[in-house]
């Protein structure tokens, strides 16, 4: 904590928090104990169903506990009444999650509105948000979000959770719905606006290296909400309190190697292709046989153009016509850091992959690159164990 | 910014291009209008009887055609103010567990016979207008109560979630969020309701409740066919014109920027 500027957040404690959901054995989060100080962005890193979004949204009581008791500023959240509360409470989701049917201004004033405030000091401070998280207020104030393109609706989430001046922000995955370039210039847009209010900010994430980034401290769990280990990014990764932390972030070594390894090193998998204006219920059976549930259309050159899954298909007579130029694809050259990207942003889990002038050549998917890295990993360990012999015997 | 990343550009063209409704708009009056007056020379200049006088006169008209209309809109009204605080009730957690039940006596409501319906009740309760209200209503709560359900069911729960935890108390998260982001989907509903209530209305004349259907039964009934077509004609007018109604209602309802 800098000791220069007071910070303008709230000190958050955690104490032997439990939150246990009926019909299941172990609790979502079991006991957990945690001081976050305030001024300091902390991020809850860990793998999916940990807990860590739970422990999240028990703060602003989204979900109540069963047990325990979490103070914001000293003062027992469950002791406030529940609106007023998160009213104080700044909340960041995924996307934004703006309303589509209010405009800009009115979803950034909807909280100032619920407090209360005054028409024009909502909408000098709307502007003022704008300007803080670098959208010109006279351009965008009155659009609707379908207006806006991802990284631009995100901001204004930004804007939205900042409205009242909360002490306190959470966010819960902010960044996870924009491509990775956008991601980036958010990051290092949310650090300098907290170097500007020095807020409380609890964040969830699923990716150490957006922890690392962001983070004054990172607190990684475990399931059920276990601490793994709780202290700054520089601990975190030189020394890691057990094994668990140490293979949650040396997952960082192997994603270096996935930048080296292209595309066409991978074993590409098969899947049923179609054709613009060929007959629906043919290319069905064609896909059934196979047992797949999606195909691949094609356009005259070769080129794929869409992904349907069999439903899509379903109700139309033939295959109807898309533009191969919208369809997002993956040249074979393309790195497997590229290929996990476009898979994970991609409905079908998988990505497909194209050659020469862009002709389809098949599709990556999930399990094709895990193998690949696997079978690299394990070519590593003997190579390694065969210099270890020969140096031995040397 | 250039404008390839300007999505507002975008959305302003997807906008401007909803063709088939907007053509709907302006085709269906018209039409209607046409063939309204074609119907009205034919009222003026052809040989009728007296039976077809007396029947066909212009007060008959106008007092069968306001009687119909008046069906449609009260039993309209009731079906409103009963399905969709239903539809709102059924979807939320504590009734949750209901809706399969609501819906399906609301699909009973609509598979029964609806002249059955109209006359059971009749007997039952009396005849006018009335209990034509409540058989009507009962017979077109289904598409507004199954689109309350849907629509507020469409609405992206992460929204929800986001209203109640920036603040909004359930009731505002109802009234702010859900309500107007289910709007259009409940509006179709009620566009249908409305369709659907037009040309029930016209059952109405068995239990003396009024309406079009009378100027059809008399006609089948004394073998005047002018008549029947004329009352049919009036009928199916009156059905697309308030369809283009509930389809303006539709687009002024729907709210901005969705």
């Amino acid at each position: 904590m800098s000791t220069t500027t007071t910070p303008s957040g709230a000190d958050i404690e955690l104490i032997d928090v439990v939150k246990r959901y009926p019909g299941q054995k172990n609790p979502a989060v079991d006991s957990l104990s945690l001081h976050i100080p305030a001024g300091e962005i902390v991020m809850f890193v860990g793998p999916s169903g940990c807990g860590k979004t739970t422990s999240l949204k028990m703060i602003n009581r989204l979900i109540e506990p069963t047990s325990g008791t979490i103070k914001i500023d000293g003062e027992d959240v469950r002791g406030k009444d529940v609106d007023n509360l998160r009213r104080n409470v700044g909340y960041v989701i995924q996307g934004g999650s703006l309303f589509p049917h209010m405009s800009v201004a009115q979803n950034i004033g909807l909280v100032p509105g619920l407090l209360k405030w005054g028409k024009s000091r909502t909408s000098d401070r709307v502007d003022e948000l704008l300007e803080l998280v670098g959208l010109d207020p006279a351009r965008y104030r009155d659009r609707y979000p379908r207006e806006l393109s991802g990284g631009q609706q995100q901001r204004v989430g930004v804007a939205r959770g900042l409205a009242a001046d909360p002490p306190v922000i959470l966010m819960d995955e902010p960044f996870g719905a924009v491509d990775p370039i956008t991601r980036q210039r958010l990051q290092d847009e949310l650090l300098s606006i907290q170097d500007e209010l020095h807020k409380t900010i609890v964040c969830v994430t699923h990716d150490i290296d957006e922890a690392v980034k962001l983070g004054d401290r990172i607190l990684i769990l475990e399931e059920g909400a276990q601490v793994a280990q709780y202290d700054t990014p520089e601990a975190v990764l030189v020394t890691p309190a057990n094994p668990f932390v140490e293979d949650f972030v040396g997952a960082g070594s192997t994603l270096k190697q996935l930048s080296l390894s292209r595309v066409s090193d991978v074993e590409l998998a098969e899947t049923t292709t179609a054709r613009s204006g060929e007959s629906v219920p043919e290319v069905l059976d064609r896909a059934r046989a196979r047992n797949d549930t999606s195909v691949v259309v094609l356009d005259s050159r070769n080129r794929p153009c869409e992904w349907l899954w069999l439903r899509e298909l379903q109700g139309h007579g033939t295959v109807p016509e898309f533009n191969a130029e919208e369809f997002v694809t993956l040249d074979r050259r393309a790195t497997l850091n590229d290929a996990l990207d476009t898979m994970l942003s991609s409905s079908h889990g998988a990505a497909v992959v194209t050659g020469r002038r862009d002709e389809y050549v098949g599709v990556v998917n999930f399990n094709a690159v895990t193998d690949f890295i696997q079978a690299t990993e394990e070519q590593h360990a003997a190579t390694a164990a065969a210099d270890a012999a020969n140096g031995e015997s040397a | 910014m250039s404008a390839a990343e300007d999505p507002a550009a975008v959305a302003r063209d997807e906008r401007t291009s909803g063709g088939e409704s907007r053509l709907m708009l302006f085709v269906l009056p018209a039409v209607v209008v046409l063939v309204f007056i074609g119907w009205v020379i034919w009222r003026q200049t052809a040989n009728l009887d007296s039976i077809e006088e007396r029947q066909l006169a212009w007060v008959v008209i106008g007092r069968l055609s306001w009687e119909h209309i008046q069906l449609t809109l009260v039993s309209t009204f009731f079906v409103l103010i009963v399905a969709i605080p239903l539809g709102v009730a059924l979807t939320r957690p504590r009734f949750k567990k209901a809706a399969p039940v609501a819906i399906g006596i609301a699909n009973a409501g609509q598979a029964a016979p609806s002249i059955g319906l109209i006359v059971l009740l009749a007997i039952w309760l009396s005849f006018g207008f009335w209990t034509a209200i409540l058989s009507l209503t009962l017979y077109a709560i289904l598409p507004v109560l199954r689109n309350t359900i849907v629509g507020l069911e469409g609405v992206d729960p992460t929204l929800v979630e986001a209203g109640r935890g920036v603040g909004m108390s359930a009731a505002a998260v109802l009234l702010r969020i859900e309500l107007p982001l289910a709007v259009p989907v409940i509006m179709s509903g009620v566009r249908t309701a409305l369709v659907l209530l037009v040309g029930t209305a016209t059952l109405a004349t068995f239990i003396n409740a009024g309406g079009l259907g009378s100027l059809i039964i008399t006609g089948i009934n004394l073998f005047r066919y002018p008549i029947v077509v004329s009352g049919a004609l009036l009928v199916a007018l009156l059905a697309l014109l308030i369809d283009w109604a509930g389809r303006v209602l539709e687009m002024y309802a729907r709210p901005k920027g969705i």
